[in-house]
């Protein structure tokens, strides 16, 4: 895989980029190119079949989700050992004894530049359509497809996040079936827009999963009720004095 | 990932626009003083579209509809002056209009041009016969409304009646229609129109602008009308030796070539311009063989522009006057015109002169008229003359008064006032010259078929060229040889009014230029000067045909030969029918007397805009 070209000759370079600020573009750019690749294998499928049979079409679609799903699994956690790998490299080159980052902010980060991508490369076409006189209608579809689009896409990235979060959490631990759970939920909510335009049957249970996996990633990176009420209300002082960075 | 459109494959756009097919705009024109035309503005129109039903619903658009700009869809039926001077005045709630062109003509007439045509230009003013200026004895055009000439704010298009339109109708009935006086709701079917048009205010403006010396970019705002006149004589006359020559004595024959319609590009042009177009081509083949009697020599001139205030015949005068024409005004011995010769029911036609000039003994129209009517005797067509006291109609002829009078007679199918029921309009087609094929019959067989106004089309330009001939010195006995041939008057009236590009006109093309032959009725706009117009390049190579001879020379001979002796000739390599059973052709020279000579105002040339 391209993420395992990468990781040798680069640990060094990747982890001094990390070093003061984590940059949402990298993994970004690795959600492009899983995207560059699924898009490449359903082009071809697409020309070599029968371009006339709508069943055909659309299970080549159905295909190219699903196909492009497991591709971007992969890529978060070919991403994720290349964070590994520089986090060691940066280990042995600094006199520190921790982790000079954390991981769960690497995870965050990570689901932040993947959710961004993807939340892109969704909405920007329909942006560009919808900046015209015209909105959707005028062959009898639903006009709710913009706002349904967005609300969608808004959910997509923050889904992104809370499946970094508990993508790295569970490779740390190696906990294979959360992994795994995480590839699950990720199918689901795209099969899910196959439901379209019935745009409830796709928004309020891409809403309720959403709930589900922050919840989940709430959990999974250290949070709890009391936590929560100490944030709120600004009183919770490990949070402060962990942000209080050393001139 | 999200699968934005799962249900169908069509895109986003898709579903929010459809693009409409086969639409005419409105353009923008200037004269010295005013514009006229329609125009959009630079990122086009947008307007809620609404089907208007009757000249009272107008109000809806006008008042009381509730959400402005509208978008006013009109039966062809509606486009009348009233509704469109309503909507020109309430420009601030229309956002265009779009004309719904039916598929046959309306049975009462349609002209939007003046009723007046080429009112200021003409011969008669308040110098000379101002009795008869501004159609005061006889209004020409008494179905015009003028809207061609009328400026307005918002864009017009013109539709066929097609799909399209059905779509559009059915998309204001779902959405747009309110019913029992309820306010139609939001999302409302919409229109965008664009045709931004760069000119404005008047010619002088304009050619300023684009005449700005300091831009590093400099742009062409706007472009003059025009594009060449054709012409062609019995006898080669020296195209590089200008000006007068000495012993010539000609008579000019003229018809023009040219006609427009309200909007862009689309000009059939039927009664108005092609049955005097092809009568003189007609006539011009019937007299090739008999020049050797002749002891004037005969010029055949088509003139372009003459819709717009006589382009071309303006110029062919003052290019006379300034001695850049092979031949000057002394030159000229008298003018017979071919205008609208569409022959109704009863086959008369008329003979119109102007009576200012008649006064003056020296000019002789007499002698031209009676000419005339010895050569139609034994023909199936009546020649007459209309009262003295009537002025010229629109005519090239005016033209050349202005300069110095010459005996001249125009040849109309109307005694006052048009009989063209759609003169200057998109209306003047084949259907209003009753040219009537079966449609059982392959485009082969319409080309052969014989239909009336064919042959009644034959007798008027037997009855051109036999009056030539006799004009031009010819003897009376040998009158009877000069017949026009029908098996050529069919297919140049299926040419120009039915579709262009077809086996017979296909064969008198050069190579080079067989794909300007179109595939539709010929459009006679001018159009501006940098673009080869269709009628130009049709008349000149039907002409070089019709009156040249074929020199036994090949092709790069052919092309040679146009080089050496371009003053006398013009040599042009034509394809030539096609073999039997075979895609090749037997192509071979043809050498004739046909030239063209630029038809652009003098206004362009001395850069006098105003006058």
């Amino acid at each position: 895989l391209l993420a395992c070209f990468l990781a040798d000759p680069a640990p060094v370079s990747a982890g001094l980029g990390f070093l003061t600020t984590p940059d949402p573009g990298v993994p970004a750019f690795f959600w492009l190119v899983s995207l560059l690749l699924s898009s490449l294998v359903w082009f071809i499928s697409v020309q070599i079949s029968n371009k006339e049979s709508a069943a055909q079409q659309k299970g080549l679609l159905i295909f190219g989700v699903v196909l492009s799903v497991l591709l971007q699994e992969t890529f978060r956690f070919g991403y994720y050992k290349l964070l590994k790998k520089a986090n060691e490299g940066l280990l042995t080159l600094s006199q520190e004894e921790t982790m000079p980052i954390s991981i769960r902010q690497l995870a965050y980060v990570s689901g932040l530049g993947f959710g961004f991508m993807s939340g892109a490369f969704s909405v920007v076409n329909i942006l560009a359509d919808s900046a015209g006189p015209g909105t959707i209608g005028i062959h009898g579809d639903s006009q709710h497809y913009f706002l349904s689009s967005a609300f969608m896409t808004m959910a997509i990235i923050l889904l992104h996040m809370f499946w970094g979060v508990v993508f790295f959490d569970a490779c740390e631990k190696r906990c294979w079936w959360a992994v795994g759970l995480v590839v699950i939920v990720h199918l689901l909510v795209s099969c899910l827009t196959f439901q379209n335009p019935d745009y409830t049957a796709t928004l309020v249970p891409a809403y309720v999963i959403l709930f589900g996996m922050g919840v989940w990633a709430f959990y999974t990176a250290g949070g709890s009720l009391r936590n929560l009420k100490l944030c709120l209300t600004c009183k919770d002082k490990d949070f402060l004095l962990s942000n209080h960075r050393p001139r | 990932m999200i699968c934005s459109y799962c249900v169908s494959s069509n895109s986003v756009g898709n579903k929010i626009y459809i693009n409409l097919n086969e639409t005419f705009p409105c353009v923008r024109l200037l004269n010295a003083t005013h514009q006229i035309g329609c125009q959009s503005s630079f990122a086009g129109d947008v307007g809620v579209v609404h089907l208007l039903e009757s000249e009272e619903n107008l109000d809806w658009v006008l008042g009381s509809g509730p959400n402005p700009p509208y978008m006013v869809i009109l039966e062809s039926t509606l486009f009348t002056r009233p509704i469109m001077m309503k909507l020109k005045h309430g420009s601030q709630r229309v956002a265009g209009v779009v004309v719904v062109e039916p598929t046959t003509n309306p049975p009462d007439g349609f002209s939007p041009h003046t009723s007046c045509p080429n009112e200021n230009t003409g011969v008669y003013s308040e110098s000379y016969g101002p009795s008869y200026a501004h159609c005061n004895v006889t209004v020409w055009n008494p179905l015009g409304t003028g809207l061609s000439y009328e400026e307005f704010d918002f864009p017009i298009f013109s539709m066929k009646d097609s799909n399209d339109t059905e779509v559009l109708r059915r998309c204001y009935r779902e959405h747009n229609r309110a019913v029992n006086g309820s306010t139609p709701q939001y999302p409302l079917c919409a229109m965008q129109l664009f045709s931004h048009m760069s000119a404005v205010r008047d010619t002088a403006t304009c050619m300023r602008r684009s005449e700005i010396p300091f831009s590093l970019t400099p742009e062409e705002v706007c472009d003059p009308l025009g594009d060449e006149n054709v012409w062609a004589s019995t006898k080669p006359l020296n195209n590089t030796a200008k000006g007068h020559k000495e012993g010539e004595s000609v008579v000019i024959a003229a018809a023009k070539m040219d006609s427009r319609s309200f909007f862009f590009d689309v000009a059939p042009g039927a009664d108005g311009t092609a049955t005097g177009l092809v009568a003189l081509l007609a006539a011009a083949n019937a007299l090739r063989n008999a020049t050797a009697e002749l002891n004037r020599t005969i010029l055949y001139t088509f003139f372009h522009g003459e819709t717009f205030d006589y382009i071309g015949s303006s110029r062919m005068v003052y290019d006379m006057e300034n001695n850049q024409f092979a031949l000057d005004l002394d030159n000229v011995h008298s003018i017979l015109e071919v205008g609208q010769v569409a022959l109704g029911s009863n086959s008369r036609l008329w003979l119109h002169s102007d009576p200012v000039s008649r006064r003056n003994s020296s000019v002789n129209v007499e002698k031209l008229a009676s000419n005339l009517h010895l050569a139609a005797a034994g023909l199936n067509i009546s020649l007459e003359e209309p009262n003295v006291t009537q002025p010229l109609p629109p005519s090239s002829l005016q033209r050349f008064l202005r300069a110095r009078p010459i005996p001249g007679v125009v040849i109309e199918n109307h005694q006052a006032s048009f009989t063209n029921k759609y003169y200057q309009s998109i209306f003047d087609n084949a259907e209003s010259l009753q040219l009537n094929y079966s449609p059982n019959l392959t485009a082969e067989e319409q080309l052969e078929f014989v239909t009336d106004a064919a042959k009644n089309l034959t007798e008027v330009a037997t009855a051109v060229a036999r009056g030539l001939y006799l004009q031009a010195g010819g003897h009376p006995a040998g009158m009877n040889a000069v017949q026009a041939d029908s098996r050529l008057v069919r297919p140049m009236l299926y040419t120009f009014l039915v579709r262009g590009k077809n086996s017979w006109s296909e064969q008198l093309v050069s190579p080079e230029l067989a794909s300007q032959l179109k595939d539709r009725p010929t459009n006679f706009y001018i159009g501006v000067h940098q673009q080869m117009s269709e009628p130009r390049f049709m008349v000149q190579t039907i002409l070089a045909n019709l009156t040249g001879t074929i020199v036994n020379v090949t092709k790069e001979n052919c092309q040679k030969q146009k080089e050496d002796e371009e003053d006398l000739y013009y040599y042009q390599w034509v394809q030539g029918p096609l073999r039997p059973n075979s895609t090749e052709r037997d192509s071979f020279c043809v050498r004739s007397g046909v030239r063209r000579f630029a038809a652009k105002s003098p206004a362009f040339v001395l850069r006098e805009y105003t006058s």
